[in-house]
């Protein structure tokens, strides 16, 4: 993959003479030294990252930390001090006005908190925004609106008007303004902000939805961390206009890099942080057919578990428990009378907070992948030890099976 | 003990010198090209509404005061109309509407765009507000003799100095407009590539149009006050029928003009307030508030307030 959108080295500052407070920066002035001896502003202070084509980049950030500048100076609405935006080879920071709307008509769109649009153009006019800026005509400009509305869910509002739609409703139209040029990249400043938890919730889900077809390179930008760890392919915390620490959900979560980051994290939902595929383990099947009743149980206590899959060539075909095999006393048994056949799966990508049904039945996970094959296994208590934010991300060892079969998951 | 002990200044002199030494002769035809698309429109009015009969003119201002305001506004519209027919000021009084909607419409047209280039600038705006301040204030019959001497007298020096006097509103009232565009609109414009014309087009005029409007009916308003005063410096009209009531202390004369300016000025004033508030509605572009002049029925108008 290449890098659609690499920003380097980018300060701005608000006020007359900028240049003092970039020498000022350089000598290592802090921010609060350099407005309180000239009045300058930092707005965002060496900036630098890369984002690549069809990844969401969220910038969290509480207000005041600059993040809502920086992804202004992204399509040129705040022109930065100095740095460089990179969009393909084009230069936002450096270029004339036409090359600025040139970029702005063809690649970046954006999608704003209290969703902008016209209130006196109806829906379709609304989303069909930019195609007319850009001169598209109106018959394919409807077409290309509706078919954006389309995409958001409301192709059967497109004669309302703003004001007759819910906040919801209206931020998705905003989105869909975003999307009808069908931009390369898009700009999103908090535009979920405005929207009750609920609404906010259901978009979000939406958004991934949407950019699992679209793979749009999307900068998001957030005051809520945890919207940005269930969005964001990578994600950048800000703080006084610098980047604290950038990384991914899990990299953020399990290694804050300084307190900062670390009390955001404290009261994050950690089971939409983590995925299946963070806590399982190797899936040792048992082979229908092949492998005995014994072997099953051998195996279990070698690696200290409760229950083994069973799996018919690549395909999973149930799950046997020690307590089912040891309850069968000591006559040779054939695992598909011990089997279980309902058991419960995850995709390897399923949240942890999908997975708390599952988890409580006892029987461990099968992590499956679209064919249905075993990739996984992932331990109830592995589940909670997860959430509840325990460093190792092992499952803790169950209790040895005793001689009556009683087990620990039953009571998980 | 005063300054003017030591040092009294001749500006009465100084501005004397400066109209009729320095504008009259050098710039006397300069003015007087000035006043040719003035009385051509002007003219054009006046012999339009001549030869349109009176009983269509009412007709047509009814329905409009029907559409915009209310019934009952086309029921005072109607009976308004006829009683000015009946006191026999029909004639002044469709040259005083010529007058009113030439003045108008100049100061529309040179208005609203000054209105928009100092919106978009504070230099432009701290230059253009202190002329807007003495506009305002300077009485106009300070300006009327300086007027006489560059114009002459008639009609068209006395639209001018209406111009002149109905002019400020419109000018602040599209400055305010377009200023007042939520900022979040201007970015999102601006982020989706516009230029400064579509912005201008797309969403910064018709967002400021209810605000335009607010100031093309003040602009109105006024014009209709400068009536009386224009009819000093020749311009005909409803003010004349007051000016000679009044030279021959004839109360009943002045009072019929009176009443004829009255009723013209309610019946304008009501119809371009509902206009004003039909575009407030923020629902409709320019294409479709004309369009809905000629579609009656299901309006949004109902039961305005403001009906007279």
């Amino acid at each position: 993959m290449t890098a659609k959108l690499r920003v380097q080295n980018v300060y701005k500052v608000f006020g007359d003479a900028p240049q003092e407070a970039l020498t000022r920066l350089e000598k290592g002035e802090s921010k609060e030294q350099i407005f309180s001896e000239t009045g300058l502003t930092v707005g965002v202070q060496d900036a630098s990252f890369d984002v690549e084509e069809g990844e969401i980049f969220v910038v969290m950030g509480l207000s005041g930390s600059g993040k809502s500048t920086l992804v202004r100076m992204l399509n040129g609405l705040i022109p930065p001090t100095s740095g460089h935006i990179l969009i393909d080879d084009d230069d936002v920071a450096n270029c004339t006005p036409e090359q600025l709307r040139e970029i702005r008509r063809q690649k970046i769109t954006m999608v704003f908190q209290h969703f902008a649009l016209f209130p006196h153009k109806t829906v379709a006019d609304n989303a069909g925004y930019g195609l007319r800026i850009k001169g598209v005509n109106p018959k394919e400009r409807r077409e290309r609106a509706v078919k954006a509305l389309g995409q958001v869910g409301l192709a059967a509002h497109a004669d309302s008007f703003p004001s007759e739609l819910s906040g919801g409703m209206q931020q998705r139209v905003g989105l869909a303004r975003g999307l009808a040029t069908d931009p390369q990249i898009l700009l999103m400043d908090e535009p979920f902000g405005a929207l009750d938890p609920l609404i906010r919730r259901e978009m979000q889900d939406e958004l991934i939805v949407l950019q699992r077809q679209l793979k749009k390179t999307i900068i998001f930008i957030t005051h809520d961390l945890n919207e940005a760890l269930i969005l964001g392919d990578k994600i950048a915390i800000m703080k006084d206009g610098q980047f604290v620490q950038v990384g991914t959900a899990q990299e953020i979560v399990s290694n804050p890099a300084d307190d900062y980051v670390a009390a955001f994290v404290a009261d994050i939902d950690r089971g939409r942080v983590f995925t299946a595929d963070d806590v399982s383990n190797e899936p040792a099947p048992v082979k229908l057919g092949q492998d005995t009743a014994q072997d099953a149980m051998r195996s279990m206590e070698e690696l200290n578990r409760n229950a083994l899959y069973v799996v018919d060539g690549d395909q999973v075909a149930g799950v046997v428990t020690y307590r089912d095999l040891a309850g069968a006393g000591d006559q040779p048994q054939d695992l598909a009378d011990a089997m279980v056949t309902e058991y419960p799966t995850a995709d390897g990508d399923a949240q942890l907070h999908e997975l708390y049904a599952a988890a409580s039945s006892g029987l461990p996970i099968a992590v499956t992948d679209e064919n249905n094959k075993l990739v996984g296994v992932v331990e109830p208590e592995a589940v909670f030890a997860q959430l509840s934010g325990e460093e190792s991300a092992a499952p803790e060892p169950p209790n040895a099976p005793d001689e009556t079969g009683a087990t620990k998951p039953g009571a998980a | 003990m005063s300054p003017a002990d030591l040092l009294t200044i001749p500006f009465d002199d100084w501005v004397n010198f400066l109209v009729r030494d320095i504008l009259v002769p050098n710039f006397r035809p300069f003015f007087r090209a000035i006043q040719v698309p003035i009385t051509g429109v002007l003219n054009a009015l006046d012999a339009f509404f001549a030869f349109v009969p009176m009983l269509i003119t009412t007709a047509v201002f009814a329905l409009l005061a029907w559409r915009y305001v209310g019934r009952g506004m086309a029921i005072f519209t109607v009976v308004g109309f006829f009683f000015i027919d009946m006191i026999e000021l029909w004639p002044e009084t469709m040259t005083t509407l010529s007058m009113i909607i030439t003045s108008v419409l100049f100061c529309t047209v040179i208005g609203v765009p000054i209105g928009i280039l100092v919106a978009r600038g504070d230099r432009a705006w701290k230059i253009v507000r202190p002329i807007l301040d003495v506009m305002q204030t300077v009485p106009s019959f300070v300006y009327l003799v300086p007027i006489v001497m560059l114009f002459g007298v008639g009609m068209a020096p006395g639209i001018i100095a209406t111009i002149i006097f109905a002019l400020p509103p419109i000018i602040r009232l599209t400055n305010l407009g377009i200023r007042n565009v939520r900022g979040d609109l201007i970015e999102a414009a601006e982020a989706f590539g516009s230029t400064t014309w579509q912005m201008l087009w797309e969403v910064q005029f018709p967002l400021a149009l209810r605000t335009i409007m607010a100031g093309l009916n003040q602009t109105l308003m006024l014009a209709l006050s400068m009536v009386v005063i224009a009819a000093l410096i020749g311009a005909g009209g409803l003010g004349l029928v007051v000016n000679t009531g009044l030279g021959r202390l004839d109360v009943g004369g002045a009072t019929a003009g009176g009443v004829g300016i009255v009723i013209l000025a309610i019946v304008l004033d009501r119809i371009t307030q509902g206009l004003g508030e039909d575009n407030g509605v923020a629902t409709m572009s320019l294409r479709q508030t004309f369009l809905s002049l000629f579609r009656r029925g299901s309006s949004t108008v109902g039961e305005t307030k403001k009906a007279g």
